[in-house]
């Protein structure tokens, strides 16, 4: 994502940062307001389109009858895309997904993967042969700074509503077997100044990015450094006190 | 298949005296091997064995990026292409980059973005290869690491040589470098690469599962055994330079010390397997 902000800006968005206030009248550590619609799409199996400020994203789950991967016969298989379409961003263009989309999709994967949301073992059909295949895709709609809370909020909060289609093999639809809802938060780091939930132009300005995945039980489930600047152990410390923070009401709000 | 998921569970990583499926101590990395300008072509190279890796580094540059859209007119760009053999792993890598290779490309890019002075090359394009030749877990910290000795090596600028090593959880024990049985059975794995003099974290990943607490030591770990791998790039380094360097000097001037090029001690006492050996019919008794 090519950033171009004119110094003024740049300056003006650290100085707002720096002396606690933020562009949009955030505080550092406070998360935009997030609306969360379950069931957008109907011919998805599970779906949410979740609102995190300005930034709108559709998580769209199918769930489909395939084989298992031969190093876990008897388990189903999550697999997760991003698809940053040029109708979300002056930014994005067409074409294959680019370093950036393949990021996010594999940061939501690795926060719903490692947190085993899913039961995997419950969507084996026949060992060995077949299984239920969970396809989350994300599709980013606009882009206002912060696309991988968008988007992993987006997952959770479909993968809660998704059905999977049993009545194919004659028997009855069930709930997607969910047993843990980690919450993704990310930081940035713009010179000495760390803000959560950065939006579009403090993402552009920003030196340095973390998210960090954490369950019920406070841990830590995945983690991801991003952009060109770095972090002191002291501020990626910081970073996990704030995400635990405010997971739990966020949670709590995908769940619902 | 109930069965093997059982044997996959119970396969120990840590036996009863604590030690690993290789020997080592929780604190222990596997050995590493380090080698600078090793290739002809590149301006800067480097070749890192570290435990069953084989990894090969790179760096041309600073060359023209191309194409001409990508350059940006105040600094250099810094590219890095993280690529596994296909015969790298036990089940053939389809060639060429795959979702995980272009992740990783991506942050290797942009941890050395920060320590090499991009300002002075604008227009340019620092270029890092990263081949892959032989996997077993850890390629991304041995990439990086044999990567930072290769932009050494090409001359680039850079504020300080960046380091890197993974620290992870395995049977509930954090631990160092975790080889490829640990980590595909292991509970986490993050792997961390730092400019070790300043404490700047460049890379920082973690898939798994720790508490706050595991977190924190495991950090503590890691951070450790990057200043020792530090050593050792510095060292391979002098290794490569001290040759050069002396053969410009007029050879009556200096007598050169009478060992200038001794293996470099093992950073890190890697246990024989000797030294296991008298325990290893009781414990074969036991199973």
């Amino acid at each position: 994502m090519t950033e171009i902000v004119s110094e003024l800006q740049r300056d003006r968005v650290y100085r707002l940062a720096a002396s606690g206030t933020r562009s949009d009248g955030r505080t550092p550590e406070e998360v935009r307001p997030i609306t969360v619609e379950k069931n957008f799409a109907t011919n998805a199996e599970g779906s949410a389109r979740v609102k995190l400020g300005n930034t709108d994203v559709l998580v769209g789950v199918k769930v489909e009858m395939g084989e298992p991967y031969p190093d876990t016969p008897d388990s189903g298989v999550l697999s997760t895309g991003a698809e940053l379409v040029p109708l979300a961003s002056p930014e994005f263009e067409s074409g294959p997904p680019r370093p950036e989309a393949i990021e996010l999709a594999r940061v939501v994967d690795r926060g719903i993967r490692e947190a085993h949301t899913i039961d995997l073992k419950k969507l084996c059909i026949t060992p060995k042969e077949k299984v239920w295949i969970c396809f989350v895709d994300i599709h980013a709609l606009d882009y206002d700074g912060n696309l991988f809370d968008a988007a992993s909020y987006g997952a959770l909060a479909a993968l809660t509503c998704t059905k999977v289609p049993a009545s194919k093999l004659g028997l009855q639809d069930y709930p997607l077997p969910i047993q843990n809802y980690p919450v993704s938060i990310t930081a940035a780091k713009i010179k000495d100044v760390i803000v959560i939930d950065p939006n579009l132009q403090e993402e552009q300005i920003a030196d340095a990015r973390l998210t960090v995945a954490t369950d019920e039980n406070g841990d830590i489930r995945a983690m991801q450094k991003g952009l060109k600047g770095s972090f002191s152990y002291e501020e990626v410390n910081r970073i996990i006190g704030l995400a635990l923070k405010v997971s739990d009401v966020i949670r709590a709000k995908l769940k619902a | 298949m109930e069965d093997i998921e059982h044997l996959e569970k119970k396969m120990k990583l840590i036996d009863e005296n604590g030690l690993r499926i290789d020997g080592r101590k929780p604190i222990q990395l596997r050995p590493i091997k380090m080698e600078v300008g090793v290739l002809k072509k590149a301006d800067g190279s480097a070749y890192l064995e570290w435990g069953g890796n084989k990894v090969l580094a790179a760096v041309y540059g600073p060359r023209e990026a191309h194409p001409r859209h990508m350059q940006d007119p105040t600094r250099a760009l810094v590219q890095c292409r993280y690529n596994m053999a296909p015969f790298s792993v036990t089940e053939r890598k389809r060639p060429g980059p795959d979702r995980r290779s272009v992740e990783i490309s991506k942050v290797i890019s942009e941890a050395f973005n920060s320590v090499i002075f991009t300002e002075q090359f604008p227009r340019a394009s620092v270029d890092i290869f990263i081949e892959i030749l032989q996997a077993d877990a850890g390629t991304r910290c041995a990439g990086l690491t044999a990567a930072s000795m290769a932009l050494a090596d090409a001359g680039i600028p850079m504020r300080d040589l960046v380091a890197s090593c993974a620290v992870g959880k395995i049977d509930g024990i954090v631990c160092l470098d975790l080889r490829k049985e640990e980590d595909n059975y292991g509970d986490a794995d993050m792997p961390v690469a730092m400019i070790p003099r300043t404490g700047e974290i460049l890379l920082l990943q973690m898939d798994g599962h720790l508490t706050l607490e595991e977190f924190d030591r495991g950090f503590t770990m890691v951070k450790d055994a990057i200043g020792r791998i530090y050593e050792m790039q510095k060292e391979a380094l002098r290794k490569r330079y001290a040759v050069s360097a002396e053969e410009l000097e007029e050879p009556a001037e200096q007598a050169p010390p009478p060992e200038p090029r001794s293996e470099p001690e093992p950073p890190e006492p890697y246990p024989p397997e000797q030294q296991f050996q008298p325990d290893q019919d009781d414990m074969e008794g036991q199973q």
